[in-house]
């Protein structure tokens, strides 16, 4: 028998638990048109749409709903505000803002969104 | 009157515009240059040039008139043409610059892989464009003529040759600087002599204490058509076909594909949202002062070139109206720049290109020239054979085919997988001969009696929904294009993703 040899010393290492895994990226379901890309594809066509459809009901239920409440209530046209017909205050200066406003809010969501699906895609790094 | 101020300012907008559009040909270089400014147009300066473009007399000078003449019910026109940049926002913006098509018929093809459609679509981009120029031109005769005694065909033939040495010269890439600065311009022109004459007026006790008629005397204060329910109906049909028609324009398209990507356009859009809103605060003002110094309702077209004379008589009125003039001129440059170079890039594609085939880069430019020519020339021949054609209506009509065509055609494009070839040319031919035909019945015969009368003369309310309706079940009857689920990818991914977009 070899006892008199010293068994060589093996250096045996493990996976670096600290480091993540580098993600594999998805996208490659969305380019093969699998089922999962359809997912992830659809996923956020239906985020998108629900955002649009959210920002333009508010349209229609504040500005669109102006007319039927002016052809509803009649005496609204003599109501004055700081001295200011209260149809020439809404919709000829307050409606700007609050249409500038409604764009904000749909565009950052917007992105927000976008920047979600990209992470899903294992494209951005946190 | 004197007319050295109107005169002065028509010279200077002149002058200035040849200038611009002379420093911007120096980087205009390559076709990609002239149709979209090769796509490098950042938000800011992109969304100046989208106002500078999309203020036009309507806004100028019309609205202001219309308010004066009919009240509150006409805030609705500006309302629906800010609006409609925020349901462009939400449903087309960056989907569109995504598309990467150059014009409105490029996506259409693109998307539903049809030379009919195309060719459909072309014919329509045509037909608004030239719709949208005419009263254009008939603006700047009757400017010209309010302003500095010109005959009416003075105005045309002058708005007509400068847009075509600006465009055919530097195409899109010295339109954008052009139009940037005349969004500047117009803002300034209708801001600083509304502030003057506001101060002034807040001065002058004997008019505000005899106020002129109250701002609720009558209906003026009422934001709805008379008539009760068929006023109602008007003014939802009216909603309707600016909020939808906006996208549908094709000067205002084009300029999506100048943007870097998807996400630019959003934010230019956004920025275009605020331009817009600054402006048309402005219009109210130049009407409750006309009401309030008891300008006359029958040359309510001419309100915001009047009222300065009319409240501030002597140099000052004389200067201020030098600043109305100098703002109104370049609103008929800037939207005709615009729409001219729509309908060319249109007409170059599809006509003058086909006919002058195998050119190269030189031959490209040199349809881009002829097609600017045809852009330019037949409105303008028109316009000198219509003088009385009648200029809210025609942006009207532009509005509501608009909102019956293309709408349509975008929005289920860019959403709905399942848009086909036949189902986009069955419902842009529903939509257009629909509201087409309802126009031209309201030309034809000019009164408002009944029911009829009131739904064909404002017929976006059933044109849009019968237009809309037809593309569904068309589509559903026929099979989508096979290539149609990886154009929704090209559409709404992030170009941070690295995906196959081909």
């Amino acid at each position: 028998m070899h006892e008199s040899e010293p068994a060589r010393r093996v250096r045996v290492t493990g996976p670096d638990r600290h480091a993540r895994p580098r993600p594999q990226p998805r996208t490659g379901d969305i380019d093969d048109e699998t089922p999962l890309g359809g997912v992830y594809l659809g996923s956020l066509l239906r985020e998108q749409l629900l955002l649009a459809a959210r920002i333009l009901g508010l349209l229609a239920l504040t500005v669109g709903s102006l007319p039927l409440v002016f052809y509803v209530v009649p005496g609204l046209d003599d109501v004055r505000v700081l001295g200011v017909p209260v149809a020439w205050l809404l919709l000829g200066g307050l409606v700007y803002p609050w249409l500038a406003w409604l764009g904000w809010r749909y565009v950052l969501r917007a992105e927000r969104n976008e920047h979600d699906f990209a992470e899903l895609m294992g494209e951005v790094e946190r | 009157m004197t007319t050295v101020p109107g005169f002065v300012a028509v010279v200077v907008v002149t002058v200035t515009t040849l200038a611009i559009g002379t420093y911007g040909l120096r980087f205009s270089r390559t076709t990609s240059d002239f149709f979209v400014a090769s796509r490098t147009v950042r938000p800011g300066l992109n969304a100046s040039a989208i106002g500078g473009e999309y203020l036009s007399a309507a806004s100028f000078l019309g609205v202001a008139g219309l308010l004066l003449t009919f009240g509150a019910e006409m805030l609705w026109y500006p309302i629906g043409w800010t609006a409609g940049y925020l349901v462009l926002l939400v449903l087309v913006a960056a989907p569109l610059r995504r598309s990467g098509a150059y014009t409105l018929p490029d996506f259409a093809e693109a998307r539903l892989a049809s030379r009919h459609v195309r060719n459909l679509c072309s014919v329509l981009v045509v037909a608004i464009g030239w719709l949208y120029l005419l009263p254009q031109f008939e603006g700047a005769g009757l400017t010209l003529a309010a302003a500095i005694d010109a005959p009416r065909w003075v105005g045309p033939v002058v708005v007509g040759a400068v847009v075509l040495v600006n465009v055919g010269s530097g195409g899109m890439r010295s339109i954008t600087f052009v139009q940037a600065f005349q969004y500047w311009l117009k803002l300034t022109a209708l801001l600083v002599p509304a502030a003057v004459l506001l101060v002034v007026w807040a001065g002058d006790e004997a008019v505000r204490s005899a106020g002129g008629p109250s701002a609720t005397a009558g209906d003026w204060s009422v934001p709805l058509g008379g008539g009760g329910a068929q006023g109602l109906y008007t003014t939802y049909s009216l909603v309707l076909a600016t909020f939808l028609g906006t996208m549908g324009l094709p000067h205002v398209v084009v300029r999506f594909y100048t943007n870097p990507d998807g996400r630019a356009a959003r934010r230019t859009t956004l920025a275009v949202l605020a331009l817009l809103g600054v402006f048309y605060v402005l219009p109210p003002v130049y009407a409750a002062l006309g009401r309030a110094y008891g300008a006359d309702p029958a040359t309510s077209d001419s309100l915001v070139l009047d009222l300065p004379r009319l409240v501030v008589p002597g140099t000052l009125g004389d200067v201020l109206t030098g600043m109305v003039t100098a703002g109104a001129f370049a609103a008929f440059l800037s939207t005709s720049s615009g729409l001219a170079i729509a309908v060319s890039g249109v007409l170059t594609q599809d006509v003058t290109s086909r006919r002058l085939p195998g050119l190269g880069d030189l031959g490209d430019l040199a349809a881009f020239r002829v097609a600017t020519l045809a852009a330019v020339v037949v409105p303008l021949l028109a316009t000198l054979a219509l003088p009385d054609f009648g200029v809210a209506r025609a942006v009207g009509l532009a509005f509501a085919v608009a909102a019956s065509t293309f709408c349509p055609l975008l929005v289920l494009g860019i959403w709905w997988r399942g848009l086909t070839a036949a189902g986009a040319v069955a419902g842009l031919l529903v939509g257009g001969t629909g509201s087409v035909a309802a126009v031209a019945w309201t030309l034809a015969h000019d009164r408002a009696q009944g029911w009829f009368d009131v739904v064909v003369g404002q017929p976006a309310a059933w044109s849009v929904p019968l237009a809309f309706a037809t593309m569904v079940v068309v589509s559903r009857r026929t099979t989508a294009p096979a290539h149609a689920r990886r154009f929704m990818v090209r559409l709404h991914t992030p170009e941070t993703v690295e995906l196959d977009r081909s």
